[in-house]
């Protein structure tokens, strides 16, 4: 794969949100001890070793945690998940095409990334089992 | 050597509350203020005493700066920290190392709030983190809720367990007279109230009121010839494992689970030498999850150790006999209120006051359960 360190400018961050902008969804391994970073950072938290490989995520992962917040009838409520990727990584996000009575912790889901107000947004779907 | 701490060579010599619940036409910076009067007056001291200075205002980011000038104090040392509504917890370790250490003599530590008269809202100048804003989760009340929720996946804790912890606030506020939220609840009212952020209804959030409160502390020898009963800090620890609820490794695991043990060291008591306990209780999860990792009861058995009634009037474990912030008040930073109740308890003067109260535990939260301080109170015999 393209190294991501040539195609944006910038600090880790920037790098991230460059790769999501072309549809990649980018996580960082630490070369010594396998840990597995995110979000992007400049070296390994607690460890402090910057010698850091970028890699892809297969996009697969399960709900770890979820709420669904209220909104003003007859507005439906949304939710917001935490979500375990299947390399190690947990991240804040949402599962679409679900409703409080489907959407349970340990849901299996894939990653969408779509256009959310002209900027990509990292999303979730269910995974078809 | 880090993690020594001076047990009992500090002590709250004097402490205040002011305009809690209500206090329309007010600032949050008058509201601190006139908390800080009192507490020093408490403590029979004058206000050129005070040279060691603890603020962290909700809507003032140099309120430190602004609370010296406002008062006129020329401070040898002040202190903004700000790591949320544990802040005030922190704020006491601060000032009990620097009294030790003999770098200042007299410390006023003090919090207000005017949320409730103006607009009626939280207010805060934190948000979510960039990662985590676009999927607009409810700051703060959503990352508590993706901590409850996993508390009940894994635990099988219940709705009615965490409405167990609001009646049993209730109970106590009831008899509080500077309690803002008075009347009956039952665990139906809250089962039947309406949800914000699954798991979590109306009823598993705090209060939004106005308040301030105010504490001097001094070290123990001079407290002893003042006024009032001085209350000395036996231990005390802070603990901070993440920000974003994201990145914590087990939402129903806190830093309070380092934080606690570090305080009984430093205190040389355990849990079940506490008389009384005082939880940042933001949200119901809160209590059940502190008293889990503080270790008043197993990790994982915290919903059913509020359901079979231990915490409230008449329990074996009194927790949070102001009411706290579920019933009591909650004016955006909640720290400096426990504090104060944990002190009035071993001073013999709560509005609840309970029998025999040689020591009591105060514990802070601030952030998304991100920031956990604790500290333990006792009375001069427990020295």
């Amino acid at each position: 794969m393209m190294t991501p360190e040539t195609t944006a400018a910038g600090g880790p961050e920037a790098i991230w949100r460059h790769a999501l902008s072309q549809g990649r969804i980018l996580l960082q391994r630490a070369r010594a001890s396998g840990a597995v970073i995110f979000p992007p950072r400049l070296a390994e938290p607690g460890r402090g070793d910057a010698d850091l490989d970028w890699f892809e995520a297969c996009g697969l992962g399960t709900v770890y945690s979820l709420t669904w917040v209220a909104q003003k009838p007859p507005t439906p409520p949304y939710n917001v998940a935490l979500v375990d990727l299947d390399e190690g990584a947990r991240l804040m996000s949402r599962v679409d095409g679900v409703t409080p009575d489907t959407l349970r912790i340990g849901q299996r889901v894939r990653a969408r990334i779509i256009d959310a107000d002209g900027a990509p947004l990292l999303v979730f779907v269910p995974l078809e089992t | 050597m880090g993690g020594t701490f001076p047990r009992g060579e500090a002590a709250i010599a004097g402490l205040a509350t002011y305009g809690i619940g209500e206090a329309p036409g007010f600032t949050s910076l008058e509201l601190a203020a006139k908390a800080g009067l009192l507490a020093v007056a408490d403590a029979g001291l004058r206000l050129d005493d005070i040279d060691g200075l603890f603020v962290c205002l909700p809507d003032d980011f140099l309120s430190g700066l602004s609370f010296a000038e406002y008062l006129g104090l020329n401070p040898r040392f002040t202190d903004n920290n700000r790591t949320g509504g544990s802040a005030f917890m922190s704020h006491m370790i601060t000032a009990a190392l620097a009294l030790e250490a003999g770098y200042i003599d007299t410390a006023l530590i003090a919090y207000g709030s005017n949320q409730r008269t103006n607009g009626g809202k939280l207010r805060t100048m934190i948000a979510s983190n960039s990662w985590d804003a676009p999927y607009r989760p409810l700051f703060p009340m959503s990352s508590y809720a993706l901590a409850a929720a996993r508390h009940m996946h894994d635990y099988g804790t219940t709705r009615a367990d965490l409405a167990a912890v609001a009646v049993a606030a209730r109970a106590w506020a009831n008899t509080n007279p500077e309690a803002f939220a008075r009347g009956p609840l039952t665990i139906e009212d809250c089962l039947s109230a309406r949800l914000v952020s699954s798991p979590l209804s109306t009823r598993d959030c705090c209060l939004v009121t106005d308040g301030a409160a105010a504490i001097v502390m001094t070290r123990t020898e001079r407290a002893r010839d003042l006024p009032r009963a001085a209350v000395p800090l036996l231990g005390a620890a802070a603990a901070t494992w993440w920000n974003a609820i994201a990145q914590a490794p087990d939402v129903t695991v806190t830093a309070a689970a380092e934080s606690g043990p570090r305080a009984y060291a430093a205190a040389g008591v355990g849990p079940a030498d506490i008389d009384v306990v005082q939880l940042y209780d933001a949200f119901t999860i809160n209590t059940i999850l502190f008293l889990e990792d503080l270790g008043f009861c197993p990790k994982g058995e915290g919903g059913r150790f509020v359901a079979d009634g231990h915490i409230g009037p008449g329990g074996s474990l009194p927790v949070n006999t102001n009411g706290g912030g579920l019933s009591c008040c909650h004016p955006g930073m909640y720290g400096l209120f426990a504090i104060v109740e944990a002190a009035r308890q071993i001073r013999g003067e709560a509005a609840n006051q309970l029998a025999d109260v040689e020591v009591a535990l105060a514990h802070g939260n601030g952030g998304t359960l991100s920031s956990q301080a604790t500290v333990i109170l006792g009375s001069l015999a427990t020295l």
